[in-house]
């Protein structure tokens, strides 16, 4: 089990795991349950550079399509192929296996701009949006 | 289900005998390039190909046989006087290359039909060229930029703000018109956050898009407000026209504040959606954007020069060629047709009785037991909300499918994406108040249904020819091409 403390979220429901200099981002629990089935994933080129609370790839789902924003500025360093080839597993583990790029921060303390897991919880609560 | 042809296939049937040619024109093709088997094409009869289509045909579903209360696309009924007219053999037998004199009531029919629009709009010039509504929306963005690009702005002027109940058309648009989208959220009453607006509008906004009345059926109450600060930021008003039935006549856009916008012909004007080719949008726009508009344009000479109409092809500032020859012409005069049998006083009427319809079907509806959205009445539509927590788990698609099997077409669903649950329906001007009580009955009975037999409607439908699709499995692997077997 991911330890739901560790983690830091963004209001448009990325969670974000800071380790050394590498953020690791992927989609809620609330997030893969909301927006209903996913179909299809268009995750960043390794390389992109990303902007804090700027788009960096969308999400598909038969619900509608969304926008996935970066939680942290920086380099993509890496992509969950696996995820992309098969996105169930956003739905069946969105805090492990279905994590969806990593990014090499340019200025690491930006994650303190980030929700902690009880502000994250009492704003799904609410309504999330 | 119906066998396709390919299961009909029988060989060595045949519809025609084609002579034997007296010349095979292959002797000419390098042999390499020839077919080493032939197509795997049906063979049938004329019989059978008249029977398999007819029998097609017969299980359509459409506005001519029965009710199509699709919200935010009005689906309203195509007098089939303007079929006459757009298929008349002087119109229908004309060629687009010929010259501009040779097909003078054309160009009057064109003209009658820019004048008009403009009228309803208070704009004051018109391209009859995109090719649907999302074309005229980027053809208004480039628009846009070519006038940024005259003022010397355009390296500064990159984002259009939009709000969270657009269609994604609008962002869409923006974007491959290489705009940055900043999206504003909606106050509780579902409209503009004004105060939002104020915190992202700066010199660096090209645009604010906005639907008028919005995707939730609501008149956007502060538009004046919004305009004020949008062009004291310099910045241009563009409204997205796919909710004009609820205004013709009412109130003109030009009035409200807006620079340009467009017009859906197949929605507010009548002409059949699809129908097998392309539509038909209309942009718009204020004096001040008129030279940076697409070509071809409807020039009329002055009075002492005959006051013939010309196509002007080129302007030094116009942003070019958008698509061949001068737009869906077939469309555009259906249109022209539907608007010059309505008239001034017509058009209004639409625009009343539509909004009319709706109030009175959000009322039925709503003593049906299904939630309004908003307490306010609405404009053409109006939007639900459904708890499935309250209903045994029943979501709005389950209703929709049931409804299929009570002979009604499912309203739009899960849109506006920003009410939980939504189904918006409009009724149109068109359908009589029989049609929409009989319509809010069958809500009312699977209403019902989900409270004694919730499996019935998670099932549904039961009486159509397929039973419900896995939408999942065909988004996620689709299979596009027909297996010959």
């Amino acid at each position: 089990m991911i330890d739901t403390k560790s983690l830091k979220y963004a209001k448009s429901h990325e969670w974000a795991r800071l380790e050394g200099n590498v953020c690791t981002v992927g989609i809620t629990d609330f997030a893969q349950k909301e927006i209903r089935d996913i179909v299809y994933l268009e995750l960043p080129k390794i390389g992109k550079e990303v902007r804090q609370g700027a788009a960096a790839g969308a999400i598909e789902s038969v619900k509608a399509a969304f926008e996935l924003y970066a939680p942290v500025s920086g380099t993509v360093t890496a992509i969950n192929e696996k995820a992309a080839q098969d996105v169930t597993v956003v739905h069946r583990d969105p805090l492990g296996n279905g994590w969806l790029f990593k990014i090499e921060c340019s200025n690491a303390a930006e994650i303190n701009n980030l929700l902690d897991d009880a502000a994250y919880n009492e704003w799904t609560a609410q309504g999330g949006h | 289900m119906l066998p396709t042809l390919f299961e009909l296939s029988r060989s060595g049937k045949r519809a025609v005998k084609f002579p034997k040619a007296a010349m095979h024109s292959s002797a000419k093709i390098p042999a390499k390039l020839l077919r080493r088997q032939n197509p795997s094409l049906p063979e049938l009869t004329e019989l059978d190909v008249v029977r398999h289509f007819t029998l097609a045909s017969q299980m359509n579903y459409s506005v001519d046989t029965q009710f199509y209360p699709l919200g935010s696309c009005t689906m309203k009924y195509n007098p089939k006087a303007n079929f006459h007219w757009a298929l008349h053999p002087a119109f229908a037998g004309a060629h687009p290359l010929w010259p501009s004199w040779a097909v003078q009531g054309t160009l009057e029919s064109l003209a009658g039909l820019e004048e008009g629009l403009a009228a309803i709009t208070g704009m004051d010039a018109v391209t009859l060229a995109p090719a649907a509504g999302a074309h005229a929306e980027l053809v208004g963005i480039l628009v846009a930029g070519a006038f940024y690009q005259d003022k010397g702005q355009a390296a500064k002027r990159r984002k259009i703000i939009i709000p969270d109940s657009a269609h994604g058309t609008n962002p869409a648009s923006a974007a491959l018109g290489g705009f940055e989208v900043v999206t504003i959220k909606s106050t509780a009453r579902g409209r503009i956050d004004v105060l939002q607006l104020k915190k992202v509008l700066d010199d660096t906004t090209a645009m604010v898009m906005i639907t008028v009345p919005n995707t939730l059926g609501l008149f956007e109450d502060d538009v004046l407000e919004v305009s004020r600060l949008a062009h004291n930021a310099g910045a241009q008003m563009y409204m997205d026209g796919a909710n004009m039935n609820a205004l013709m006549g009412i109130v003109k856009p030009a009035s409200l504040g807006f620079d340009m916008m467009h017009i859906n012909l197949h929605k507010t004007f009548s002409v059949p959606h699809g129908g097998g080719g392309p539509g038909a949008g209309v942009l718009l726009v204020r004096r001040h954007l008129e030279e940076y508009l697409p070509v071809p344009r409807l020039i009329r000479r002055p009075a002492n020069q005959n006051g013939e109409l010309s196509i002007l092809d080129a302007h030094p500032k116009s942003i070019g060629r958008i698509r061949a020859f001068h737009g869906s012409t077939g469309n555009l005069l259906w249109a022209a047709s539907y608007l010059a049998l309505l008239g001034r006083d017509g058009v209004f009427q639409a625009s009343r009785d539509a909004i009319v319809n709706a109030n009175y079907l959000r009322r039925l509806l709503q003593d049906a037991g299904l939630t309004p959205y908003s307490d306010e009445p609405c404009m053409h539509e109006a939007v639900f909300t459904i708890d499935p927590k309250k209903l045994n788990g029943v979501r709005t698609l389950d209703i929709a499918k049931r409804l299929l099997d009570f002979g009604f077409y499912a309203p739009t669903v899960y849109f506006p994406l920003i009410v939980p649950e939504a189904m918006m329906v409009e009724p149109t001007e068109t359908e009589s108040p029989e049609t929409l009580e009989q319509f809010a009955n069958a809500v009312k009975t699977i209403l019902s249904e989900a409270a004694s037999d919730p499996q019935k409607v998670k099932d549904a439908p039961h009486a159509l020819p397929v039973r419900r699709l896995d939408d999942v499995l065909a988004a996620r692997n689709p299979v596009v091409t027909y297996q010959v077997s």
